[in-house]
């Protein structure tokens, strides 16, 4: 009944949605967030960790919330290692654009190879009360960076 | 229809009479299984609007002109319709709002700040909608109101042990419940409910948003205080609401809100208040939606009230012979007396993953927690719910074709 919804659900997504990378809290953590999403009850805790150089060496979070953003928070946790904060939030940006169109023209090569690994998620772009699902946890990462303390809110 | 009550129930040539029940949305007929959110519209609701704005509108209690005096009358007779289908003793009892949260909020200003005192309290229950419940957090938090939370059973019915101990200190002043869960489907005892406010000293509000839809409701039998219901959820249009409010209660409220329409005489520095219900509504009212609430009670009546309730409560029992087969599904409340409303949880899905699903499938069911937070967190489901709520235009075969889509559902993401 279902089959055309396989490009929205793909494999990846499942498998992440199910089970999640990178669950846990970091007790480590230089940085944290916490994201909510209040029309549908999806929240986060983030965690960040830096290493010396100045790049993220770990990333880790906790929460609720449905297929979509579960895997999107885990594919995070596992792209953005080794990033630095400017990398990072080009990354998000970049993704952002991927979920809400479906493609990324402003993508660079430098980001193609981490792109790739997130774009099982493009399939929401076509599904327009989706795609905060999927931006949520790239909204948290922001406020984790600015460490501000403040609630990320996907709206 | 003419105004003869149509026999037997006839599910077929009442769908043939809301249009949007023909169309398809991604090439899929459409289940509409969302009721509950908001109701479809007949075509006579639809056609007696236009018929308004393309003949006989203008403002009301305003002009002296022959048109002005036509759309008077026919916005008094819709309130005039109002108070018969809810037994309302009189007319001037029933106060035009724009939805029933407005209603509430209402009760809560006027009511809450005008007549309760300070230190006395409120109860609302763990299964009011948001309307239900934030309006007495506000009036607490701005009046020195108490606000007393009435349990729910497991089973998802109001716990009237507890509300006994809640009255029992004699200083509660309104018991604002609803009369029928927007989640649960669950119907409370209203008699019963306003019985022990009474006995207690208390006044009581009913939230009938749900309630009134499904069943004939007697605001004299119940005795309700104040009852609050809503246009859009009832086949009308939205943007209308009513408030019930017994006639001795409004003349003890101060007004709502002020302007036009809701006084005597107006000076500069001082006003007087038009009498009841006037006074609680400022402002032009919905005018063309209370033509089209007027004419979706005569469209109801025209089936009848009884027959709709039948009709729901043969589809409450079909989704309870079907539903529960199905492998991991949980079925929020077990009430005895419930409408047609369900909130269910697969297992193995989040709620906005299978309203995902069920939309590919033509299904529209609300996701989430239907401006019941508390109640999930109460039940357990924090993870929201999908809500499927039924019309008169429901059908068996579609109760059955949401069960198998719930069942693909979950292979799906097995």
């Amino acid at each position: 009944m279902f089959d055309d919804l396989r490009d929205l659900y793909q494999e990846v997504i499942l498998d992440h949605g199910r089970r999640p990378r990178n669950f846990r809290r970091l007790e480590n953590a230089t940085h944290h967030a916490r994201g909510d999403n209040p029309l549908c009850g999806d929240k986060m805790d983030l965690w960040l960790a830096f290493g010396d150089d100045g790049a993220i060496a770990d990333a880790a979070f906790q929460g609720r919330g449905c297929a979509i953003s579960m895997a999107s928070a885990s594919l995070m946790t596992e792209t953005v290692r080794g990033k630095s904060p400017t990398q990072a939030r080009q990354l998000g940006e970049a993704f952002r654009q991927l979920a809400m169109t479906g493609r990324c023209p402003a993508c660079e090569a430098v980001l193609a190879e981490d792109m790739e690994r997130l774009s099982p998620l493009s399939g929401v772009h076509e599904f327009p009360s989706r795609v905060k699902c999927a931006t949520l946890a790239w909204h948290t990462l922001n406020n984790a960076l600015d460490d501000s303390g403040q609630e990320a809110r996907s709206e | 229809m003419d105004g003869m009550t149509r026999t037997p129930f006839d599910v077929d040539a009442i769908r043939a009479d809301f249009p949007i029940l023909a169309s398809e949305h991604r090439g899929r007929k459409l289940v509409f299984l969302d009721s509950g959110a908001s109701a479809q519209k007949p075509r006579q609701v639809i056609q007696a609007m236009v018929r308004c704005m393309e003949s006989a509108y203008a403002n009301v209690h305003r002009g002296a002109y022959h048109l002005s005096e036509q759309a008077t009358a026919d916005y008094e007779a819709a309130r005039a319709a109002v108070a018969r289908f809810i037994n309302a003793p009189s007319e001037a009892d029933i106060i035009i709002t724009a939805n029933s949260t407005m209603a509430m909020n209402l009760v809560a200003h006027s009511f809450g700040r005008g007549v309760l005192k300070p230190g006395q309290a409120v109860v609302a229950s763990e299964m009011e909608h948001h309307a239900n419940l934030v309006p007495w957090q506000m009036l607490r938090d701005g009046h020195g109101t108490e606000l007393r939370i009435c349990r729910i059973t497991d089973a998802g019915e109001l716990d009237l042990d507890h509300l006994a101990e809640l009255l029992a200190d004699g200083r509660v002043g309104l018991v604002a419940v609803t009369h029928m869960s927007n989640v649960l489907g669950t119907v409370t005892p209203a008699a019963q409910i306003a019985r022990m406010a009474h006995e207690a000293g208390a006044k009581v509000l009913f939230d009938g948003s749900q309630a009134a839809v499904h069943r004939r409701v007697d605001v004299q039998a119940i005795d309700a205080d104040f009852y609050a219901f809503t246009g859009h959820k009832l086949y009308g249009p939205t943007g209308i609401g009513v408030l019930y409010a017994k006639a001795a209660l409004q003349r003890a409220m101060p007004p709502f809100m002020g302007g036009g329409d809701m006084i005597a005489s107006v000076g500069l520095h001082h006003s007087v208040w038009a009498e009841p219900p006037a006074k609680f509504e400022a402002g032009t009212p919905p005018i063309i939606e209370a033509i089209g609430l007027h004419e979706a009670i005569r469209y109801v009546e025209a089936i009848g009230m009884p027959a709709i309730e039948a009709h729901e409560r043969a589809l409450v029992d079909h989704a309870m012979a079907v539903l529960p087969g199905i492998e991991g599904l949980r079925i929020l409340g077990a009430a005895q007396d419930r409408g047609g409303v369900f909130a269910f949880a697969l297992d193995n899905a989040h709620s906005h993953d299978l309203s995902t699903l069920l939309d590919r499938a033509g299904i529209a069911v609300r996701a989430g927690r239907h401006c019941a937070e508390p109640l999930h967190e109460r039940l357990g489901a924090e993870n929201g719910t999908c809500r499927a709520s039924f019309g008169l235009y429901t059908t068996a075969g579609e109760i059955d074709f949401l069960a198998e889509a719930l069942t693909s559902a979950r292979r799906f993401f097995a």
